[in-house]
């Protein structure tokens, strides 16, 4: 592999890695879902750029997959179910902002601390998309923890897949059944959420997870 | 392909659900729901006649045999509960009839979705099959729609998602550490060319994909601190779903556990999965046998001790060798039967007082004797007394990882003994004590809590040696 196709395959992961930063410090529910769909994009680039680098057309589905599936079409569904819920102010942080960037910054050290050091062996590409998936993982799941609102803990979780789906095409000839079912289980997740969602706005006025904690049944 | 036995099982329940989800009256679906359960039972004890070949995506051995008949035994079972159950819901207006349609069409797709888990050959198979049972059970423990129904599934779906993104990212390093060896393509997934290979495989790299495979399905399987779904999600959805959640949902993710393990074994250089296993088992025991003291609800108070049983079975496969794994194995089968069989006795005497809550429940051998007993009988069970088949496998446990480490088995003991207590207390003034809230008769179906309770009975006083041999054998397979 030529240093160039390293350098670019290199520079989308890290940007991703990024992207996913920039979602840590959103506090508005609107801007937050813009950043998501930067983010799915950025996902979809680096995710055909494998395709090329690897030869391996079925990517160029995975790719598409991102970019229609996450970086437009949930986006406009979720801000119009936001619209219709009337839910646009601010998000409640449960840590300040600061913290949870230090946070990140630790957890992106930690996880290329562990994956360079477990892979000495694979190849270098390989190695650093997983170390950089690890860290869109552990910044997808930070952002579900510091965030009390139920679609931004969506959000976070759809950031963690979109890691999942780095790493996956990371690692060079993975069956295509494991592509499959991660753009399928998002679709699923997507689906059991907008239900969720819509149950929850016919019970409660708000999505506020905090609010849900105050039925827990051993407080009754 | 021709259709054998291993197809059919994943076949009949998938059809079922097809047919289900679109068939009105629950009178009838209630019925197929039982007639299906039934035929998958019937095809998996075939499976011991005619064993049939393993492929690229479907494997059978003798381990995943026996968890296939658990499987499809106790959701017969649950299926003829389960018809009862919702016929009491529907007359008191807590579920439509319109949801029942969606509810057996979910039951029968959880059916296939565990089955799928525990016949696949491919990892990436399995991680999808757990994946799909989790939803499913996700849709069913919220529907009921109540404040916490929707707060239990909320927080299980979080939880369980983030679990399972985990045991992905466990299983692509897997894949990561297989490719040089084993090569590009299907074959890297393919559990059974793993396991050939495993020696090989580079030790780091798997160290840290059972890392992230213990977090992601240990949260599955419930063990602390990972559980925080687990009470909230059996005491709020419909009880049959809680029979089936501890019963059977619990060891599908314990088998995908159980499978890495056998990996990770071959391979002399990885770490040994058995410590790490044992540590968050004995923390499953301490913690959850501590919890069960502050209990109000019925159903959650016996969800932590499905924590605390599955603590016990974790630490018994963790500790490793034929006799702990022969434990551990008849541990698991017990458990099975006598949690779902309480969820049973659970279910009715909830719908028969109308509440779950502890307090307001009291002198049930007087009220309604048959499910009093019956309750009372499955909790004798569940703390381990003799002569039922939970103390003769909690005894084996104990007695076969003692002369290991002593120390371990001694906090083990006294988590089980805490347990022991915990629950005793919260149950004496609902078996006996002053008669409390309705006293209506129960129109409950016995035989799916009776037989349960039978069998553990049995097994308490005599195993059969067909069966010994066969728990033998599959710990010898375990390692």
């Amino acid at each position: 592999m030529s240093s160039l196709q390293f350098d670019i395959a290199h520079l989308l992961a890290g940007c991703l890695v990024l992207a996913s930063f920039m979602m840590l410090y959103q506090d508005r529910l609107y801007a937050l879902l813009n950043v998501y769909a930067l983010h799915a994009s950025v996902l979809a680039l680096s995710v055909a750029w494998q395709a090329y680098v690897q030869q391996a057309p079925h990517l160029y589905v995975t790719a598409l997959i991102a970019l229609v599936f996450k970086a437009i079409i949930i986006p406009v569904a979720l801000h119009r179910i936001i619209k219709r819920l009337g839910i646009h102010r601010e998000i409640e942080n449960v840590i300040g902002i600061g913290l949870t960037m230090m946070a990140g910054i630790g957890l992106v050290a930690l996880s290329m601390v562990v994956m360079l050091r477990v892979t000495p062996s694979a190849d270098a590409l390989a190695r650093e998309d997983l170390a950089f998936a690890l860290s869109v993982v552990l910044l997808g799941l930070l952002i579900m923890v510091t965030r009390r609102n139920a679609v931004s803990q969506v959000v976070g979780f759809m950031s963690l897949e979109n890691g999942l789906v780095l790493a996956a095409t990371g690692a060079k000839g993975m069956p295509l059944v494991v592509e499959i079912s991660v753009a399928f289980s998002v679709l699923i997740a997507f689906i059991v959420i907008g239900v969720f969602l819509f149950r929850i706005r016919e019970r409660f006025d708000s999505v506020d997870v905090q609010e849900l904690d105050r039925f827990r049944g051993e407080r009754r | 392909m021709s259709i054998d036995a291993l197809s059919a099982i994943l076949l009949i329940p998938a059809l079922s659900a097809a047919v289900l989800a679109i068939l009105p009256g629950y009178r009838l679906t209630a019925k197929l729901n039982v007639v299906a359960a039934l035929a998958t039972f019937l095809t998996s004890l075939s499976l011991f006649v005619v064993e049939p070949a393993s492929g690229q995506y479907l494997l059978m051995d003798d381990l995943n045999k026996v968890f296939i008949v658990l499987t499809t035994f106790v959701s017969l079972t649950t299926s003829v509960f389960s018809a009862s159950y919702i016929q009491h819901e529907i007359e008191i207006g807590r579920l439509a009839p319109a949801f029942l349609r969606f509810y057996h069409a979910m039951y029968q797709t959880l059916m296939f979705a565990m089955n799928l888990a525990l016949v696949a050959n491919n990892i990436g198979l399995m991680w999808v099959a757990v994946e799909v049972a989790t939803l499913t059970t996700v849709l069913m423990v919220g529907i009921y729609r109540t404040h916490e129904a929707l707060e239990a599934a909320w927080k299980y779906f979080i939880l369980g998602s983030v679990g399972i993104a985990l045991a992905l990212f466990g299983t692509i390093l897997v894949y990561m550490a297989a490719r040089p060896v084993v090569g590009e393509g299907l074959d890297g997934m393919v559990w059974t060319v793993l396991v050939k290979h495993a020696a090989q495989f580079d030790p780091a790299l798997l160290n840290v994909a059972f890392a992230f495979l213990l977090l992601g399905y240990g949260t599955k399987v419930g063990l602390a601190p990972l559980h925080a779904w687990l009470p909230d999600a059996h005491a709020e959805g419909p009880t049959p779903i809680s029979a089936v959640l501890s019963g059977l949902l619990l060891n599908v993710a314990l088998y995908a556990l159980l499978r890495f393990k056998m990996m990770l074994a071959v391979n002399s250089a990885a770490i040994a999965p058995g410590p790490l296993m044992v540590t968050m088992g004995l923390i499953s025991v301490i913690f959850a046998a501590l919890m069960l003291y502050r209990r109000r609800d019925i159903k959650r108070m016996f969800a932590y001790s499905s924590i605390e049983h599955m603590g016990i079975i974790v630490f018994a496969f963790g500790m490793g060798g034929p006799l702990a794994n022969f434990a551990g194995l008849l541990h698991m089968t017990m458990h099975s039967l006598t949690k779902s069989a309480i969820f049973f006795a659970v279910g009715h005497i909830a719908q028969v007082k109308g509440t779950q809550k502890i307090a307001d429940i009291g002198g049930l051998t007087v009220t309604n004797p048959a499910l009093g007993w019956g309750l009372m009988l499955g909790v004798i069970a569940i703390v381990g007394l003799p002569p039922l088949g939970i103390f003769m496998s909690e005894f084996l446990v104990v007695s076969s990882t003692f002369a290991r480490a002593p120390w371990l088995t001694v906090i083990l003991v006294l988590g089980i003994i805490i347990a022991l207590g915990g629950l005793w207390l919260r149950i004496g003034a609902v078996m006996f004590g002053e008669p409390k809230g309705k006293t209506a008769p129960a129109e409950a179906s016995y035989v799916p809590m009776f037989t349960h309770l039978g069998l553990v009975l049995m097994a308490g006083i005599y195993l059969p040696p067909v069966l010994v041999t066969g728990f033998q054998n599959v710990a010898k397979l375990l390692g």
